[in-house]
């Protein structure tokens, strides 16, 4: 298999990692019990998904010739034993939690997302990711429901909290131009079918957010200038930050089990 | 002559707060706190498997009907405990006085003869 499909596959695991990594950090600190636990399970279908492309990757890490036979690498090592700049997930996951209102906007601009792109993935000519893809989706749909109404509850809420949804909008809009540059590795990867173009769900995409945000009383964004880099490994100064805290258990004992 | 009726609620609504009061007027809602939690709670019935009936398991607030679904499914359905879930908001329910348990249910306790076990069955009834 190609070195490009693998990094395809550690980009989605990467990009549903971190985000599941920032929305555990609510857990114990959500604003009511019930969205506690909302926000826990979202973080848990997320890691679900990572662990499925992780070991997807592993599997092609160690069919690939490259890959000395002492040397086979797992799910646990991709996730654990990466550098910062090894990670590929999007620039977007990996920014802070903020108030609630901008963790369920990050969560929605990235559902909406993420839903658009595994609808096609689900027919990638790879029968592997069409089957964890078709598997997430079922789970995504409920994390789109669920983030949706909340931004329109919140945005067209009380003046405090809409007020709090238009600062959640500045600080994070800047990052979703990134999610439409493909990189090297999703041109190739869309161009033998196995990846789709994510250049094509711009449109889509815009549109759906459009109707959230009218919905929501919350005016459309002005036209910022779109951070870019994360999926080419060049992040924002938040992921060390994650990656001390998820890693740190790992490298403190490695290879530690419980 | 005027009949006053005085209702019970289950769990944690405030009398003045619950349906059906007729006395309820706005100023005898004492204002929120800041931080206070305001959203009513909801009862959850939540049905295992097709056929079965719904059975209460617990209650949950939320803001609104849509909502109180979204949190039971969260909270009372993660480990595949349901195929359906109905919610009713608390105050719409009007439970029995604990005060009242002698003259309500102890008059039934000495009535046996309203079991069906006084009566011989034919043999060929089975599964009864």
């Amino acid at each position: 298999m190609n070195n490009f499909f693998t990094d395809y596959i550690l980009h989605l695991a990467d990009t549903t990692l971190i985000l599941a990594q920032r929305n555990t950090e609510w857990c114990g600190h959500g604003p009511v019990l019930e969205q506690d636990i909302a926000i826990t399970n979202i973080s848990l279908d997320l890691i679900g998904q990572s662990r499925n492309f992780y070991q997807y990757a592993a599997l092609l890490i160690n069919q690939s010739t490259n890959q000395p036979i002492n040397r086979l690498t797992d799910e646990d090592q991709l996730a654990y034993l990466r550098k910062e700049r090894e990670f590929k997930n999007l620039l977007l996951v990996e920014q802070p939690n903020g108030d609630w209102g901008q963790t369920i906007l990050r969560q929605y601009l990235f559902s909406q997302y993420q839903y658009l792109l595994f609808e096609q993935l689900q027919n990638s000519k790879d029968d592997q990711l069409a089957a964890i893809t078709a598997k997430a989706l079922k789970e995504i749909k409920y994390h789109l429901r669920w983030s949706s109404e909340w931004v329109i509850r919140l945005g067209d809420g009380t003046a405090e909290s809409h007020n709090r949804m238009m600062n959640a909008i500045d600080e994070l809009w800047r990052y979703t131009g990134e999610m439409f540059v493909p990189a090297t590795y999703e041109t190739q990867s869309a161009a033998d079918q196995t990846g789709f173009d994510c250049a094509l769900l711009k449109d889509s995409w815009l549109q759906k957010v459009k109707t959230v945000f009218t919905t929501a009383t919350l005016p459309w964004p002005e036209k910022v200038f779109m951070q870019t880099g994360g999926k080419e490994g060049i992040h924002t100064e938040h992921l060390g930050f994650i990656l001390a805290e998820l890693q740190y258990v790992q490298r403190a004992y490695p290879n530690s089990t419980w | 002559m005027k009949i006053q009726i005085r209702k019970f609620y289950y769990g944690d609504i405030p009398e003045e707060n619950a349906g059906g009061n007729e006395l309820k007027t706005a100023s005898s809602i004492p204002p929120l706190e800041a931080g206070e939690a305001s959203w009513p709670l909801w009862e959850i019935f939540i049905r295992s498997k097709q056929g079965l009936d719904h059975k209460h398991v617990g209650s949950l607030h939320a803001a609104d009907a849509a909502m109180a679904i979204e949190n039971a499914r969260d909270v009372y359905t993660r480990r595949q405990e349901g195929v359906s879930i109905w919610v009713v908001e608390s105050k719409y329910i009007t439970a029995s006085n604990p005060e009242e348990a002698c003259e309500l249910y102890e008059p039934a306790a000495d009535k046996i003869y309203r079991h069906p076990t006084f009566y011989s069955l034919p043999d060929a009834v089975n599964h009864m």
